[in-house]
């Protein structure tokens, strides 16, 4: 029996007053294709059926998507990674509204990826060849810079749910200590100041959702805490 | 047509990936009013999956690195019909760009003094060709495209560019006079249809990989510039150029860096031979991306393939020892155990020549600007229309690209042409404003398919399009088969242009963009096909089993199609640098 | 910065620092409690009140009390922040919260005093 049972969250803004879950038989021939694959065959079978992809190999971000209840990225999660009793479950990201089907609203989303002002700031005049960094400074962005805004992060966290508009979430987080780590960044004290009220940082209550999640397998908390020392040693 | 609304910008940007964020970046901080239009968030464009780095003689990994020897392997790896203007402008002014690049805060991977990493990459010489192999590709790890993105993407949030996320670009609208004032496109979400004009239209659209069944392109890459200007009626620049990738993963297409071979890896038949010794003594696996996919293909089509059905062959890694891997490869080792089930550092990796990128594209000069050619054969400005990046063929790649120089062609031509338009806007330019029925002929193609009532499906017709482009136009190339891919082709478009959209909403309608997407691959599938089955000789990444030899008598130039006879017209290479003796062609070995 | 006037110490950093170090007196308190339970099987209400009649123990309970109160203060107040989104119900059971905080603030110090 090939027959995969696909439940996939539908709603379409012009003709759905809510959204239902549709049931679609897929036929993998029995082979352990990724998530992605069973949604370009559904889509063969409804061309209606809307969900986001670019790269199909993890590294673009677009198809974060709730998959057997976790988030992940459908294009790296063979079915053997997600799928029960022959059973998958399709919704989108949790927490974000839906445009239409698979499709949500990032923009809360990316506010929040741009309050942290994620951009290198260095008040010094720029040398004329690159500026300097040793090996061991650079090994501190490792773990950092490698987050694909994806979302999958932020939309499995609580805090973010409840609080959208002042938390800042695991992704935005991850970033800013990015920049925070990055020993040609001199922007540090503004950077923090920005982030001692009680929402940006101090929401996150370390439940590690995000850690449990990430496709890339970054740790969204252990930079937050980095991020609290950092406030910490400021301010004391 | 009147009801459509417009949107007003001194510059419009099609295209978010490397090319197109670096030209907004130079137009936002010049205060111009400006907008990134693009169908994908930007981050989520192709340029993203750029793995190995970014070739530029930065002098780091070799203090004595001198950009004139990386202008003559560019050269020599086009198989020269690189334009060599263009060519010393990129190596030339490659080091300031990568300079921009680091100070705006990309994590390149560092040597112990500090300076940015660089690793050899294939086709890469000290001394003009004398002085053996260079290390000159900067690299963040093994995720250079994806560093160059968020930065650029990031720069662009720091300078305030106005961004019009998952918007599609349907077609150019033309004035009278033939100028380009703008284009028809959709917002995505919402299903509106709007004319965008401006005094300055950038394709910054990227490549158009998913003309071939297996490609490591992303979905996206469909050559909706490349359609867009064919449509409008532009001519198309070396199409027959197409870069197959030595080392796709076998069965997924997805992309293994050629950083693998340049930190040492090597490819393997299946008698565990390192077959690229017998056919680049000096370069081995670092020879040309086409003269590697070439040889791996020989050695498949000669029985020595690995794996059951002998299709493909292995790239070993695991001498490299994990901590290379991790340190240098880390992506590697993830997309490798994701997607062929293989843990690079115990076993080899199944890889198969890919396609990969197109040297050709919009024929453009240094400053963007596309070229177009009259009847006796001179080059004129098209008025309003720039190309950059991979959607352009400035031409810097000629019949074959060098691993490394994409990213850098990206950064200078983007720049290049954000400063010249700057400064034209700063000029004052004023071409006629566009007609109604100049609208109207732009909208004619998205009406069609809103219109349509019935007939073939898009993703049917889009897999018989891929499949003729993989087996009549691969890595090596036949008249016959090539004419049988032609008639194919021409008959698909009849069936193109008579196929059903069946869903007609509005709301983040993704089977609209796929069929007009259709259309763009419809387009570059017909250019690259006339192009190849005309260019009579084999040279670079065009290889003719009729006509194996190279012919600098007649094709030592650039080909040049015309959408609306479908022939094939020559134009002149550029051999004349402004500060470096001319390259002559010479035999190229590795 | 988002701005906040409700919260303790009006800086996230503050609020977290105190709910840790209001813990922290807590657990020791607790600790020490049960410890002295134990140790003493056959309480008696003179020993007992022997016990509270020690300045220490009063300034330890004390602190134990205000620890109390500003730990269900802030930990009370995010879990508003989250999941009442009304802003007149949300300022409605904050006061609450806070009246009542006080009230047992005030009876412990007069227990702990008072007699």
């Amino acid at each position: 029996m090939s027959n995969l049972q696909v439940s996939v969250y539908r709603y379409n803004p012009e003709t759905d007053s809510a959204p239902y879950m549709q049931e679609f038989q897929v036929d993998t021939k029995g082979r352990d294709v990724m998530v992605l694959d069973v949604l370009h065959m559904m889509k063969e079978q409804d061309s209606g059926l809307a969900f986001r992809r670019s790269c199909r190999e993890g590294v673009c971000g677009s198809d974060g998507m709730n998959m057997n209840g976790k988030n992940g990225l459908a294009c790296i999660t063979p079915l053997s990674d997600v799928v029960k009793g022959n059973k998958l479950t399709l919704r989108p990201l949790p927490g974000l509204p839906v445009i239409r089907d698979m499709v949500v609203d990032m923009g809360l989303f990316y506010k929040q990826y741009e309050r942290i002002q994620p951009y290198l700031q260095n008040d010094t005049p720029a040398p004329a060849i690159e500026r300097l960094q040793s090996p061991e400074e650079r090994d501190k962005l490792d773990g950092l810079y490698e987050c694909i805004l994806c979302a999958c992060c932020s939309t499995s966290c609580p805090s973010f749910w409840w609080n959208p508009d002042k938390f800042v979430g695991p992704a935005g987080l991850l970033q800013s200590y990015r920049f925070l780590a990055d020993s040609r960044d001199t922007a540090t004290r503004e950077r923090l100041t920005d982030l001692e009220d009680p929402f940006s940082v101090f929401r996150c209550r370390g439940i590690m959702n995000c850690v449990a999640v990430c496709p890339k397998g970054l740790n969204p908390t252990r930079a937050i805490g980095k991020i609290r020392e950092m406030l910490l040693a400021d301010a004391t | 047509m009147s009801n459509l609304r417009s949107l007003t910008f001194d510059a419009i940007i099609i295209g978010g990936g490397g090319s197109g964020l670096r030209a907004a970046l130079e137009l936002a901080k010049s205060g111009k009013k400006t907008a990134v239009l693009s169908k994908v968030f930007p981050t989520r464009s192709h340029t993203v999956s750029a793995q190995g780095g970014i070739t530029c003689a930065i002098a780091s990994a070799d203090p004595e690195d001198d950009w004139r020897w990386h202008m003559y392997d560019t050269v020599k790896g086009g198989d020269y019909i690189a334009d060599q203007d263009a060519s010393e402008y990129m190596c030339s002014e490659g080091p300031k760009a990568v300079f921009e690049l680091e100070h705006m805060g990309l994590p390149f991977s560092r040597f112990d003094n500090g300076r940015i990493y660089q690793r050899p990459f294939g086709g890469q010489s000290k001394n003009f060709g004398e002085g053996g192999q260079a290390a000159r590709t900067c690299a963040a790890a093994d995720r250079t495209g994806h560093a160059l993105l968020h930065t650029l993407y990031q720069n662009n949030l720091k300078n305030n560019t106005t961004f019009l996320n998952e918007w599609y670009a349907v077609d150019l609208v033309k004035n009278a006079e033939g100028d380009v004032v703008g284009c028809i496109a959709m917002c995505i979400e919402t299903g509106e249809v709007v004319h965008v004009k401006s005094k300055a239209t950038v394709l910054a659209t990227g490549g158009a990989g998913r003309i071939y069944a297996s490609t490591t392109n992303a979905l996206i890459n469909t050559g909706d510039g490349i359609g867009m200007a064919l449509r409008a009626g532009f001519p198309m620049q070396d199409m027959e150029m197409w870069q197959f990738h030595p080392t796709g993963i076998y069965g997924a297409g997805t992309l293994v860096t050629e950083g693998c071979r340049g930190e040492g890896g090597y490819l393997i038949n299946k008698d565990g031979e390192r077959f690229m010794e017998r056919y680049a003594p000096n370069a081995k696996d670092l020879a040309g991306r086409d003269v590697v996919a070439r040889s791996m293909v020989m050695e498949i089509l000669e029985g020595r393939g690995c794996g059951e059905k002998g299709d493909h062959v292995f790239l070993k890694l695991d001498h490299l020892g994990e901590d290379v891997l991790g340190k240098r490869l880390p992506g590697i080792v993830e997309l490798s155990k994701t997607f062929a089930h293989v843990d690079p550092a115990k076993d080899p990796i199944p890889v198969v020549p890919t396609c990969h990128y197109m040297m050709g594209g919009i024929p453009t000069n240094i400053h963007g600007q596309a070229i177009t050619q009259d009847e006796s054969g001179n080059d004129h400005i098209v008025n309003g229309l720039y190309a950059c990046g991979e959607a352009a063929c400035v031409s810097v790649h000629g019949a074959n690209r060098l691993g490394g120089n994409s990213l850098l062609d990206l950064v200078v031509f983007g720049r290049a042409a954000g400063m010249f338009i700057e400064g034209a806007l700063n000029d004052g330019i004023e071409y006629l404003d566009a007609s109604e029925s100049d609208v109207e002929f732009a909208m004619k193609r998205i009406t069609r398919w809103n219109d349509s009532e019935g007939g073939e499906s898009i993703p049917a017709l889009k897999a018989e399009l891929q499949d003729i482009m993989q087996t009549s136009f691969g890595v090596f190339r036949e008249e016959k088969n090539m004419q049988e891919g032609v008639k194919k082709l021409d008959e698909l478009r009849s069936r193109i242009a008579n196929a059903h959209l069946p869903d007609k909403s509005n709301a983040f309608n993704t089977a609209r963009v796929e069929a007009l997407e259709l259309d763009n691959l419809m387009e570059v599938a017909e250019a690259t096909a006339i192009a190849a089955l005309e260019r009579n000789e084999s040279r670079g990444a065009h290889s003719r089993y009729d006509y194996p030899d190279r012919d600098d008598v007649n094709w030592l130039k650039h080909s040049l199609y015309f959408p609306a006879t479908k022939e094939l017209k020559k134009r002149d290479v550029n051999f004349k640098p402004k500060t470096v003796d001319t390259f002559e062609p010479k035999v190229r070995t590795y | 910065m988002v701005t906040n006037i409700t919260s303790f110490g009006r800086s996230g950093l503050s609020d977290w620092l105190m709910q840790r170090v209001s813990a922290v007196v807590l657990a020791l308190y607790t600790v020490f409690m049960v410890a002295y339970l134990l140790f003493n099987p056959d309480l008696d209400y003179y020993a007992w009140s022997a016990l509270f009649d020690q300045t220490w123990m009063r300034i330890f309970s004390l602190l134990a009390f205000i620890s109390v109160a500003a730990h269900a203060w802030i930990g009370l107040w995010t879990v508003t922040t989250d999941y009442l989104t009304s802003t007149y119900l949300r300022v409605g059971v904050q006061s609450l919260i806070i009246l009542a905080i006080f009230v047992y603030l005030v009876w412990g110090i007069q227990i702990l005093w008072g007699a």
